[in-house]
């Protein structure tokens, strides 16, 4: 990974880093849980991809541990984003107990889901 | 030294009530008590997963909808615990809803809508969710896995 962007004046909730492939996204928290976070993650993220010409995210859940149904509605908001500037998002390494909530939620048929990092970038560039 | 954890009592009984004002800090401080509860009653990590998950939904919605953000209301939480059975009463200020209004987040035409998936969680992690009359006051019920 090249670089590590702090993205905003609060503390950030998530690092970001970039390669050639991929603007790589991971959570700094294991519960990502409280409103006012996910708003400041969702401002981060949309601010990313606004910034950049056919955004290619892949979003890591390594180390998460709780998921509210606000981070799934940031997360189609970003996605919603990503789509209307003809991008790419991935999301990975998801541990089972997250991974059930997309696949309750059928978000799981929404949200292109890879198992990891290299999975995800390999897929890139395949039909979104 | 340090002392060992207390055996956990499966035939647990207790109840407890919190009075919320909608601080994160508060939140999770109830959130991190019954879950204690449950651990000292044998439940496992699945479970205390689900609760967490129904109480962070369950207080969302109470400040959020209930409530209408206003500061200075409250929402009260009852939790009754017995047996392997544990009760959660998640009461706000507001005039109450018909959770029927509340389309099905997996239908379609809804699915890329970024909101209404938080009932759907709670009824998927619990034995049962109810919406007691007028509509502002959320129980819920969660078996100790067999």
């Amino acid at each position: 990974m090249a670089t590590l962007r702090e993205m905003a004046q609060h503390p950030s909730h998530v690092k970001i880093s970039t390669d050639a492939e991929c603007i790589r996204v991971e959570f700094t928290d294991k519960h990502i849980i409280d409103e006012v976070v996910i708003r400041q993650i969702g401002n981060e993220l949309t601010k990313l991809v606004d910034e950049t010409a056919r955004p290619r995210l892949v979003v890591s859940f390594k180390g998460v541990e709780h998921l509210s149904s606000a981070a799934l509605g940031t997360l189609l908001t970003v996605m919603n984003r990503i789509r209307a500037k003809d991008g790419q998002l991935r999301l990975c390494d998801i541990a089972p107990q997250i991974l059930q909530i997309f696949e309750i939620t059928k978000l799981n048929k929404v949200l292109r889901i890879e198992k990891d990092l290299d999975a995800a970038k390999a897929s890139l560039g395949a039909a979104v | 030294m340090a002392q060992p954890a207390p055996k956990p009592d499966p035939d647990a009984r207790l109840e407890r009530t919190w009075v919320l004002q909608e601080q994160r800090e508060d939140i999770e401080r109830l959130q991190g008590e019954v879950c204690a509860l449950l651990h000292g009653a044998g439940f496992g990590e699945a479970s205390t997963f689900a609760v967490r998950l129904a109480l962070e939904e369950a207080l969302v919605n109470g400040f959020r909808h209930g409530n209408k953000g206003e500061s200075g209301k409250h929402v009260t939480v009852r939790c009754i615990l017995d047996r392997g059975r544990l009760e959660i009463e998640v009461e706000d200020q507001g005039e109450g809803f018909d959770p029927r209004s509340v389309p099905d987040p997996t239908a379609e035409e809804n699915i890329e809508i970024p909101s209404g998936r938080g009932i759907m969680l709670m009824r998927a992690y619990m034995t049962s969710v109810e919406y007691l009359p007028p509509g502002n006051r959320l129980r819920i019920v969660y078996d100790r896995p067999a």
